[in-house]
């Protein structure tokens, strides 16, 4: 798809304003459903289209909307994930804060497919601009007809409240999110049962990521057999925003298909690394993804091409590191976020994130032993799939691929009892374009 | 003492209600509301707070201490938070730290005499891309140098 979807207004105030989407076609798609697509049908459309939820975790959208029991009596939620807090990943407020209309379309269709008559977007709280633009969008949508009673005449009713989170990183995981929806911590729930057959309000309840539904007004206007061919292969289709950051001279966001080449994402569209320096790792997917060396870059970036090198497309948010950077440091930085972020309901992962900073903060100040390198790969193998919910593999998978891929750099701090690697620490002026 | 919301706010609580099928949803809503009526979240607006959701008072201790948007001291007129994960972190946010800590002569978690400004160091802020990154209130400062910080600062009253 050589034209822009999500990034096409960038740079124009008014993209946010509903007289504005509805000028450049906006709503059209939803017309087109509600006249033409029974919900069954609007489920069939995007299975076909290839579409796989783009917050992490990559599983199949459609599949997902499938999985809601139509003969459950009560009602049907869709709440969409806005909780965007994955180190790294900067995506989903850009469409809140620029195209909020192209989320409520796409919001507006996908409760329709699962019959839902209430969903909530879910936004973190620190996001109070993009709650305040959302909360206008709405009014807007409300006034004209797009939502409440009777949805252009479809006899299909919707509302949609905007819900602020308090603050956690666990509430972007979905079970945590309904918890704290629900008024309470957000404490992730066991799973089974799954959130499509007793979620929100114990009610059949569908997750869905702010990119994810995004593209739903794409496809049913578009087409499934269009969309579907966008990208490497079917199973990896469509388009995708890649959020850059760190070391590169032109960090932000980039929209392109499915599958853009890590490398040349850095190289010739981030503007290579800052200064011209030397590159030494890359996050591909948001903090939890494992770290790729240099060599290993040259890879596309769909959800399969990336767990084919033992590593995760997540939320793809590429975190970009060069040779200032200590890797024993960034590792630290990491473990402090997931310790801080734990909801400490799972013993390996509350205990296992504090024990990898202890271990973390003694490397890199020079009292630690080569021992401790071990050991700490040791801590992350015992969090590693010990836990109720993906936080505690999100802290397990940065240590032990830092430390399996950048071995010698551990080593040298047990070794010279200090950090050998020349860090900067000043403030980078780049030309970011996010 | 007794606390209670403005006219106002009682207004935009019954609104809050109608969102949700349980009173208990309407927990974090509630909870920023507060913070914007009464500054921080006391013990004494946590039990006004649970009898507006009938629940008991724990129930929504157990919530406030959970979420870090929701103080239970005072804080500055400006509370300015410098995310400090990992894209920050490379693009200079122990130096954007440094340089407020010298510039209002205070540590990390203090607050101004005069209560002007809280400095916190917080975790990721959703705004890599345009890293170093601070928020004070409910404003994102993106992009920042030295130069920038001095003159955000500066400008506020």
């Amino acid at each position: 798809m050589s034209e822009l979807y999500f990034l096409k207004n960038r740079g124009n105030p008014e993209s946010k304003t509903i007289d504005f989407y509805l000028s450049h076609g906006g709503y059209e798609s939803l017309k087109k459903t509600l006249k033409n697509f029974e919900p069954n049908a609007v489920i069939d459309e995007v299975k076909k289209s290839g579409l796989r939820g783009r917050g992490g975790a990559g599983f199949p959208t459609g599949l997902k909307w499938s999985f809601v029991p139509q003969d459950n009596p009560n009602p049907k939620y869709l709440v969409c994930n806005a909780d965007e807090s994955e180190p790294g990943t900067f995506k989903d407020r850009y469409i809140i804060e620029h195209e909020p209309h192209m989320l409520i379309e796409g919001i507006i269709i996908s409760s329709y497919a699962i019959h839902s008559h209430l969903a909530y977007i879910y936004i973190r709280g620190e996001f109070v601009a993009g709650a305040r633009i959302l909360e206008q969008a709405l009014a807007e949508a409300r006034e004209k007809g797009f939502l409440g009673k009777n949805i252009l005449g479809s006899g299909y009713d919707l509302d949609i409240y905007v819900h602020r989170g308090g603050g956690a990183y666990i509430c972007g995981e979905e079970t945590g999110l309904l918890e704290s929806l629900e008024g309470k911590r957000g404490w992730p729930r066991l799973k089974p049962p799954f959130p499509a057959v007793v979620g929100l309000f114990q009610s059949p309840t569908i997750i869905n990521n702010v990119e994810t539904l995004a593209n739903v007004p794409l496809i049913m206007e578009r087409g499934s057999e269009w969309y579907s061919q966008l990208g490497p292969n079917p199973k990896n289709s469509g388009i995708k925003l890649y959020c850059v950051s760190g070391h590169v001279n032109r960090p932000g966001l980039y929209e392109f298909e499915m599958g853009m080449n890590l490398k040349e994402l850095i190289y010739e569209h981030a503007g290579g690394i800052y200064k011209g320096h030397q590159l030494k790792g890359v996050i591909p997917g948001g903090s939890s993804t494992p770290v790729l060396r240099p060599d290993e870059i040259d890879v596309s970036m769909d959800y399969d091409s990336l767990a084919a090198i033992g590593t995760m497309f997540g939320s793809a948010g590429t975190i970009v590191m060069d040779e200032t950077t200590c890797m024993v440091d960034a590792l630290y930085n990491l473990e402090r976020f997931y310790a801080h972020e734990s909801c400490g309901q799972c013993t390996p992962c509350r205990e296992g994130t504090m024990w990898m900073v202890k271990l973390l903060r003694r490397l890199e100040h020079g009292e630690g032993t080569v021992e401790d390198v071990d050991l700490l790969a040791d801590v992350a193998n015992n969090i590693m799939g010990r836990t109720i919910c993906p936080l505690g593999d999100a802290a397990a998978m940065p240590a032990k691929s830092f430390v399996q891929k950048f071995r010698d750099e551990f080593i040298e701090h047990a070794k010279q009892h200090k950090c050998p690697v020349k860090k900067d620490k000043s403030i980078k002026v780049t030309d970011a374009n996010a | 003492m007794a606390v209670e919301f403005s006219e106002a706010a009682k207004q935009e609580f019954q609104e809050i209600l109608k969102h949700y099928p349980t009173k208990e949803a309407a927990m974090l809503p509630t909870l920023h509301l507060a913070k914007r009526e009464f500054d921080h979240i006391s013990p004494e607006v946590m039990t006004y707070i649970s009898q507006l959701l009938d629940l008991h008072v724990t129930r929504v201790a157990n919530v406030v201490s959970f979420y870090t948007l929701f103080p239970r001291e005072p804080e500055g007129k400006y509370v300015i938070q410098v995310c400090s994960t990992l894209s920050c972190q490379l693009m200079g946010a122990e130096t954007v730290v440094d340089h407020i800590k010298e510039k209002l002569n205070i540590d990390v978690g203090e607050t101004t005499p005069d209560g002007k400004f809280t400095l916190k160091k917080v975790e990721c802020l959703g705004s890599c891309g345009t890293a170093p990154v601070m928020q004070i209130n409910d404003d994102y400062y993106e992009k920042l140098t030295v130069e920038k910080i001095d003159k955000i600062l500066d400008s506020l009253e």
